[in-house]
């Protein structure tokens, strides 16, 4: 396998991607934290900050901004590793970069100035002011030409490979980008065609429930775009970490191939609750919905199949003494590790949430919070943090000491003892009926509130250990970026065995796999809309007064 | 492609576990009709009186049937409209007696609310322009706070009632 070394110019697009994804942790942190202080009761914001000011500022640097940064930024290192950068691809990264610079820009003023206070699902009819919604339009525009910027890469490889297979982790970008693609189609559509005439004056009223839909069509397969890295480095890095070969390169590219087709169609099961849908094509979307269980699966096995062979290549000849010589004290394996750890409760919560009927105990209650909080912010974030150990100072020249690692290792702890406590206590206060996204309440007082407010308190125990675990991240990040060692640390990439089997080629057909996903969205999705559209309501006009605008 | 014999036995246990449960959900849904709510049904949201279910006297409680009540109920920010007391006060409680079936049906005039009965299974989305409804028998005695679970403004948190089931 060739692989391709960093040029200056190169590491530097890169760790700009990665300068953005740290202060964003900083920043979306301490908003975290402040929410569940507020929370607790026990605390009020300074200067007349508004809760939801904060809870919209969180959710989205840390929900789109964080996670779009670094993923762009990891997989534009990930393709220029493997298929290489040509100087004029180069600049296009960094255009992608300032388009996406400036949006977040604009839309983080909105949101701080208090005209944006919407969350970071916007749901009309509340009315955000315009730049917000521009600001978010050109995040999406700038990950668009990252995105098209890849499949760039990988085509002119190919042109120079002929009759090669693509390199794993080149496919798995681009699959990764299309969905990304496809799917923000449809909040693109929302806002520019609907909402921002809207929220301009140029058009009087919106669908509300079109609106939603496409937010929704968009904000499921959102999800897989922050895991689908985090599964490259599973299939293909972590392997290399521990010493061992890729499991299967055709049965990853399987697994991603299916994600690509059964991320997008299945917006409705977070709609489940809502009067305008029909409830047969809901169900059918919950039925598609479980199908990514089989590509879950498909990586949960050849993880595991991973660490044996590699434990019982060295040597380790009982049922499960494989599993204790895996290097638990290097950071590289173990945050990645503990997140795939967390997915089997996260993803088990997942399976709840999506089904038809079980979804109306839990719809909008913390639980949710409790569920992503699992999911992306351990599962997704801490394979970044493993990413991140070696990926930065592979990007700065310098080495990833073994005080770091330690200190690595103390942040996964922390992490880890920190989401337990909040996520947990999310999900049971879910449970017995705690609402999300509000601020302190004591609502009617009585029994059944009083038993909220105690979880209230344990979210605010474990978002002070996660926050202290942010700023030893941070801490660890300044170090790798300007003060450790100078040195090499390595791009780790697994191998594939000798004797692997061949890919079959037809893994490689994109027609095929793109024809087929959108085949599948235009069944799920032709018939509800057109529903949608025929018996809409009156439209709504805006609402400003509610976030506190005047 | 080659699948090695272990994962086969993986795959399909995984897939006959998915296959049985979605047969279950489907068969509550289609079979025993316990589909989330779902009824296409909208209504201007400026006007929402023109629904003869939303008019001021006929927000609240009301018995039906023996046993059977209906709820109307006109969610603004940030508050439930359940009707007034004889004296013109708002009402704030919703006192049926348990074992009673009652029937929820819910409308927005201005953004998205939330409804939820915490501590039931009546869970909705309250969206301008459609008619919420959700029927369920209240079978445990209590205080039921009623909560807006969809961020709907700055009072999000300050909109609230109580179902007492008596």
């Amino acid at each position: 396998m060739e692989l391709f070394n960093f040029t200056k110019k190169e590491s530097r697009l890169y760790m700009a991607f990665m300068y953005v994804t740290f202060i964003s942790l900083l920043v979306g942190g301490l908003m975290g934290l402040l929410q569940t202080l507020v929370r607790s009761g026990k605390y009020t914001l300074p200067f007349n900050i508004d809760y939801y000011t904060i809870l919209t500022t969180h959710g989205v640097i840390l929900g789109l901004v964080l996670t779009t940064f670094f993923i762009v930024g990891f997989q534009f290192s990930l393709m220029g590793k493997t298929v290489g950068i040509s100087d004029k691809q180069l600049k296009w990264g960094w255009i992608s970069f300032w388009v996406m610079l400036v949006g977040t820009v604009l839309s983080a003023w909105m949101i701080l100035t208090g005209e944006a206070s919407v969350l970071y699902t916007f749901y009309t009819p509340l009315r955000a002011h315009p730049i917000f919604y521009i600001g978010l339009t050109l995040v999406i525009v700038g990950s668009w030409i990252a995105a098209f910027t890849n499949f760039r890469q990988l085509y002119v490889w190919k042109k120079a490979h002929k009759g090669e297979k693509s390199p794993l982790l080149a496919f798995m970008v681009v699959i990764n980008m299309i969905m990304w693609f496809v799917a923000t189609l449809g909040v693109a559509y929302s806002v520019i065609v609907l909402i921002l005439p809207w929220s301009l004056g140029y058009v009087a009223t919106v669908n509300v429930l079109l609106t939603r839909t496409l937010f929704w069509y968009f904000g499921h397969p959102l999800v897989y775009f922050w895991l689908l890295p985090a599964y490259m480095a599973w299939y293909a890095i972590i392997p290399k970490i521990i010493g061992g070969k890729l499991f299967s390169d055709s049965l990853a590219r399987l697994a991603f191939i299916l994600l690509l087709m059964f991320s997008i169609p299945v917006g409705f099961h977070h709609q489940l609750t809502e009067p305008g849908i029909d409830p047969t094509w809901k169900f059918i979307q919950v039925v598609l919905t479980f199908m990514v269980v089989i590509p879950s699966l498909m990586t949960a096995f050849s993880l595991f199949a991973t660490f044996e062979i590699t434990g019982r290549r060295k040597g380790y000849k009982s049922l499960f003494g494989w599993f204790k010589k895996l290097p638990w004290k290097d950071v590289r394996f173990l945050a990645p590790f503990v997140g795939m750890a967390a997915f089997i409760p996260g993803g088990a919560g997942g399976i709840i949430n999506a089904s038809h009927q079980v979804n109306s105990l839990v719809h909008n209650t913390i639980w949710i919070t409790g569920h992503f909080h699992l999911t992306v912010a351990t599962t997704v974030i801490l394979t970044f943090f493993g990413i991140a150990y070696w990926l930065i100072p592979h990007l700065t020249g310098r080495r990833l000491t073994p005080r770091l690692n330690k200190l690595g290792i103390i942040q996964t702890f922390i992490w880890t003892i920190g989401m337990t406590i909040m996520s947990t206590s999310m999900h049971i206060q879910g449970l017995i009926g705690g609402p999300r996204r509000s601020a302190f309440s004591e609502y009617a007082g009585g029994d059944q509130v009083s038993t909220w407010i105690s979880y209230q308190m344990w979210q605010a125990v474990g978002g002070t250990i996660l926050f202290i675990g942010i700023l030893l991240m941070f801490y660890i990040f300044i170090q790798l970026a300007f003060f450790a060692p100078r040195g090499y640390e390595e791009y780790p990439i697994a191998e594939e065995e000798l004797d692997a089997e061949k890919t079959p080629k037809i893994l490689e057909n994109w027609y095929l796999w793109i024809g087929i996903t959108v085949a599948l969205i235009l069944f799920a999705y032709t018939i509800p809309m057109i529903d949608i559209i025929k018996h809409s309501p009156p439209g709504s006009i805006p609402f400003d007064w509610p976030i506190g605008r005047s | 492609m080659h699948l090695h014999k272990y994962e086969k036995v993986w795959l399909v246990f995984g897939l006959a576990s998915l296959v049985l449960f979605l047969l279950i959900i489907g068969f509550a849904a289609f079979w025993k009709g316990t589909h989330p709510q779902s009824h296409i049904e909208t209504i201007d949201p400026q006007n929402v009186e023109a629904n003869e279910a939303f008019q001021p006297d006929h927000l609240g409680l009301t018995e039906v049937a023996d046993g059977k009540y209906v709820v109307n109920i006109v969610a603004s920010a940030f508050n439930y409209d359940f009707g007034k007391e004889e004296d013109g006060t708002a009402t704030k409680t919703i006192r049926v007696p348990k074992g009673s079936t009652v029937l929820f049906q819910v409308t927005s005039k201005d953004v998205v609310h939330g409804f939820q009965v915490a501590g039931t299974n009546v869970n909705m989305m309250v969206e301008p322009g459609h008619i919420s409804r959700f029927e369920s028998v209240m079978k445990n005695g209590g205080e039921f706070t009623v909560v807006c679970n969809e961020y709907c403004g700055i009072g999000h948190h300050l909109m609230f009632g109580t179902v007492e089931v008596y």
